[in-house]
């Protein structure tokens, strides 16, 4: 067998060593482009690159072909350096069609690569984009180093000795611009052949004729003359150990079945499919292995309200969803919350309100898993910054849970959802276990149980149907403290509602003081869930600049960290960044009386870090 | 301590709290029957969990000494699902009224007994809600006149058991809360059929909805307007004077004077694997016919509680247990 370096001959061609790239690829729907997005983004982190990705891409599966609502974006940076958002501006942007050049130039920078399939710009293709000229030729590009490559043309021929037919060769065209792209970065092969040898292990001719196309990318970029040099991103230096890619779900998911197993319980998942959280769904179910018990419910309540049933029956239960899915589960999560029984609410956002942006991300379920709850309902809320720290939230949530009695939040966004990072593979001997103890049988003669009788976190027990002498009904109407019977006491229902925020406000013992990165005067950003990495990166580049900037990250918002009041009081300007109309300096505003400021992005995108530079440096020089 | 197992009497399964029912309640005797039948089976307390959902029916678990969850409107079918999912070794009965699990619980009403999970659920139908005094409920007639429908309600109301088969159930049964024999012998039925149990209970409510189902259970009119299904047996009412023949697709009532044999008559068979039977029984309303009541189908069919245990078990066998090591290190992975 012919090894891979032969087929895939290293450059003869110069490489320039660059410390990260930015790399957009877009095209139809239908292209393959997260297809190829995910092998740039694994084989880049398998080269030692720190890697983090933005997928982008329409609600619609497959909306009309060519047309700009059904271009599909991935954009992954990959580095040298330690990196905490997919990149600003792109430094390289593959075009598949005129409907993707069109709403994807502007991203890219001046003087960067632009590679489009220039078999994909007939007239027709023009039309499908709106387009009257072709942009080609009429300016548009400008100022790019555009590299047209007749992809579909000499994708046909590459996969010709397959005898595939033309329907079936031009789906291979995503693994020629792949073959390029690689050859471009000079990324190794190796795990794409593998992928493809797994994936199309049923279909040897079309394994083939993907492998044909790969190859004949590689190639092209070798033999062309418009590329005269290749690039270089040498390794980063992350900390020592063993990594994987991991996308926020997925790390969510293993995160999860990792808390059950320090705990000693099997999970049960009760979920309703919805974009962006399905991914949990599908990824717990494939693991009965851990006994994960997951039920797709008939609709969203049915799904909050099977993990309530399960929890009563001691397992670690679970109920994943998004905003409109989240807006349905109120009544369900009010009933745990009076239970006090341990499970996890998964809310991973996307733009609202209503239907709103599907496959968009978004901050703006804060005040709804805050507030969202007929009563006084309040219940802690944890939110995950990155894709592979959703693994440690998982663990972090259940601990609280478990250990108060009570519902956890736990948020997520779209952008975490799908985006992915290196993940450092703990050491499971290492975590540490989570204990949880159920109340053992009573006879006849020991005094009665209390089933609402509370330990010093306020704890109740978490008593088990099936344990004898131990029998007690609970449900939603007001509990007497200790006996757990219905009270329409009026004393006993303030003591009890009380009672209840006290328990949340105890979890501030358990979560640890906020911390300071950057400096402790002139302008704090304040920031919580998936746009940490945006501010991080903008309060660094502010550092670098001179400017006075500290930042502080916001792991749970509900409680508020102890020392958060202190820290706000240290500087001039608070800037609170938030991809909604900001609903945490709300909070913060009606917590501490600070008067915070917000930059607020509701347009289904992330933060670029250039637009948090801007806002801390008019600050410090306002 | 003794090895001894106890024999629990129905009082046993008594809570400690006041039943707060109106007196004259049809609850009541159902109150008292499932305590008898839960007794004479031989049940443990602490084995049993009853979960309801709102309404004055679902107040039944505070009154019961065994696990109980009173949760929220409709919704009971979903935490039992939960609940029996992960410990299948309970023995659950959901308890619910008309307006529970037909108009906010429908969704899941249907969706419990599609999926033929091991629990009993008891329908207490009053075709009224009681808890919020006195609104038509979706078993209220056409025309029935309450405080939300002063002129008539006006929307087609449900056949329990029409909607119960037509979602697959594999049992269905009807019973009259003050025919306490039939509604033992029913709710043990329940018990031990393996599956999603459907049982609707006339239960009377005597404050807003007095004497709706009188034809059913009044001594002057019961046996004429009710036939009680048996296995096997000819549909034979009124102290033996009349019968039910199926005349093409539809029953008839004939009076067995003589000229009609009884094995020209419609013999019960509550195993057939197909629903029509059922479903043809269900439709015989008052005053029509005489209404049904015994188990109308009782069939089996996989549970869903038995089979998301055994894909765990599966699994385990045949990818070994789960490791946390070797799913982390699963796929592509590099150190630095």
């Amino acid at each position: 067998m012919t090894s891979s370096a032969e087929l895939f001959p290293p450059t003869k061609k110069p490489a320039e060593s660059v410390s990260g790239v930015t790399v957009r690829l877009a095209g139809d729907s239908g292209d393959g482009m997260q297809l190829l997005g995910t092998q740039l983004t694994n084989t880049s982190a398998l080269s030692g690159n720190d890697v983090a990705t933005f997928p982008d891409f329409p609600a619609e599966i497959r909306a009309p072909r060519g047309t700009r609502a059904g271009v599909s974006g991935f954009q992954v940076q990959f580095s040298a350096e330690e990196i905490f958002t997919p990149g600003d501006g792109v430094d390289t942007l593959v075009c598949m069609n005129p409907a993707a050049l069109i709403t994807n130039i502007g991203d890219l920078r001046r003087g960067g690569i632009l590679i489009v399939n220039s078999d994909g710009f007939g007239a027709k293709d023009l039309k499908l984009a709106k387009l009257d000229s072709n942009p080609l030729e009429d300016g548009t590009i400008e100022g790019f180093r555009t590299i047209k490559v007749p992809m579909t043309t000499m994708t046909r021929g590459a996969v010709e000795p397959t005898g595939l037919s033309v329907k079936f060769a031009d789906r291979c065209k995503n693994f020629f611009a792949m073959g390029l792209v690689f050859w471009l970065y000079g990324r190794d092969v190796e795990p794409t052949l593998r992928f493809i040898e797994n994936k199309f292990s049923g279909k040897p001719d079309i394994a083939e004729a993907n492998r044909l196309a790969l190859m004949a990318g590689w190639n092209y970029g070798e033999t062309t003359e418009n590329f005269a040099s290749t690039f270089l991103v040498p390794a980063a230096d992350l900390e020592q150990g063993v990594y994987k890619n991991v996308m926020g779900n997925q790390a969510l998911a293993w995160g999860l079945i990792a808390a059950a197993e320090l705990s000693g319980k099997e999970l049960f998942l009760g979920s309703y499919p919805i974009t962006p959280a399905s991914d949990i769904l599908h990824e717990l179910s494939k693991h009965k292995n851990f006994g994960v018990r997951t039920f797709q419910a008939e609709d969203e309540i049915a799904a909050v309200c099977s993990a309530v049933g399960a929890a009563l029956g001691g397992s670690m239960a679970i109920t994943t969803s998004s905003g409109p899915g989240i807006a349905l589960k109120g009544e369900g999560i009010g009933l745990g919350l009076i239970l006090e029984l341990p499970f996890l609410i998964i809310d991973v956002q996307r733009g609202g309100p209503s239907t709103g942006l599907p496959t968009k991300t978004e901050q703006s379920d804060l005040l709804m898993v805050m507030h969202g709850r007929n009563g006084d309902s309040p219940l802690p809320v944890i939110a995950a910054q990155s894709p592979a720290d959703c693994f440690n939230v998982a663990i972090e949530a259940w601990k609280i849970a478990t250990k108060y009695m009570t519902p956890v939040f736990i948020l997520s966004d779209g952008y975490i959802a799908n985006g992915s990072e290196p993940w450092k593979i703990p050491d499971v001997d290492a975590l540490e276990k989570i204990e949880i103890n159920h109340p053992g049988p009573r006879a006849e003669d020991d005094p009665p149980f209390m089933p609402y009788s509370r330990d010093e976190n306020l704890a109740r027990p978490w008593a088990l149907p099936g344990t004898p002498g131990l029998m007690h009904r609970v449900g939603g109407l007001e509990k007497q403290d200790g006996t757990g019977n219905v009270s329409y006491d009026p004393d006993n229902h303030q003591y009890m509602v009380e009672t209840r925020a006290k328990k949340v406000e105890l979890v501030a013992e358990s979560i640890g003081d906020a911390e300071v990165f950057g400096k402790s005067r002139g302008t704090l950003v304040l920031s919580w869930g998936g746009t940490y990495g945006a501010c991080r990166t903008a309060v660094k580049t502010a550092l670098a600049d001179g400017v006075e900037v500290g930042h502080v990250h916001l792991r749970w918002i509900n409680p508020f960290p102890a020392n958060l009041e202190n820290l706000l009081g240290q500087y001039d300007n608070v800037l609170i960044p938030e991809l909604n109309t900001g609903q945490l300096r709300l909070l913060i505003k009606d917590k501490f009386l600070t008067n915070a400021i917000g930059l607020n992005k509701i347009k289904g995108k992330p933060f670029h870090v250039s637009e948090i530079v801007g806002k801390i440096k008019e600050l410090s020089n306002g | 301590m003794s090895t001894e197992l106890p024999v629990l009497s129905a009082k046993d399964f008594a809570s400690d709290q006041d039943v707060r029912w109106c007196p004259g309640c049809g609850d009541y005797s159902i109150l008292a029957q499932m305590k008898n039948v839960l007794a004479s089976m031989g049940k443990k307390q602490e084995e049993t969990v009853f979960i309801s959902g709102i309404g004055c029916s679902s107040r039944f678990p505070y009154y019961m000494n065994t696990y109980g969850l009173h949760s929220i409107h409709g919704r009971a079918p979903a935490f039992a699902t939960g609940l029996k999912s992960t410990r299948p070794e309970l023995d659950v009965w959901v308890i619910t009224g008309d307006g529970d699990a037909l108009s906010i619980g429908g969704n899941h009403f249907i969706h419990l007994i599609r999926r033929n999970v091991d629990l009993n659920i008891i329908l207490f139908n009053n075709s009224i809600y009681g808890l919020t005094k006195g609104q038509y409920s979706p078993t209220s007639k056409v025309g029935t006149k309450t405080k939300s429908t002063p002129m008539g309600s006006i929307d087609q109301p449900l056949n329990p058991l029409s909607v119960a088969i037509a979602a697959e159930a594999s049992f269905v049964a009807r019973s009259v809360d003050s025919n306490v024999k039939h509604l033992r012998t029913t709710l043990q039925r329940a018990s031990e059929h393996r599956g999603t149990s459907f049982v609707e209970v006339y239960q009377n409510c005597n404050i807003f909805n007095d004497g709706v189902w009188d034809y059913a259970k009044a001594k002057a009119t019961k046996d004429e307007s009710t036939v009680e299904l048996e296995h096997g047996k000819p549909l034979i009412y009124a102290k033996g004077n009349k019968g039910i023949r199926l005349n093409g697709f539809a029953p008839e009532t004939v009076d067995l004077d003589g000229k009609i044999a009884q094995d020209d008559l419609l013999f019960h068979d509550e195993k057939l694997e197909s629903p029509q039977l059922a479903y043809l029984l269900s439709r015989m309303r008052h005053p029509e016919f005489p209404e049904p009541i015994g188990v109308f189908r009782a069939v089996d069919r996989p549970t869903y509680d038995s089979q998301i245990n055994a894909q765990v078990d599966f699994a385990r066998e045949k990818n070994s247990r789960g490791d946390l090591k070797t799913l982390f290190n699963s796929g592509d992975t590099w150190t630095v």
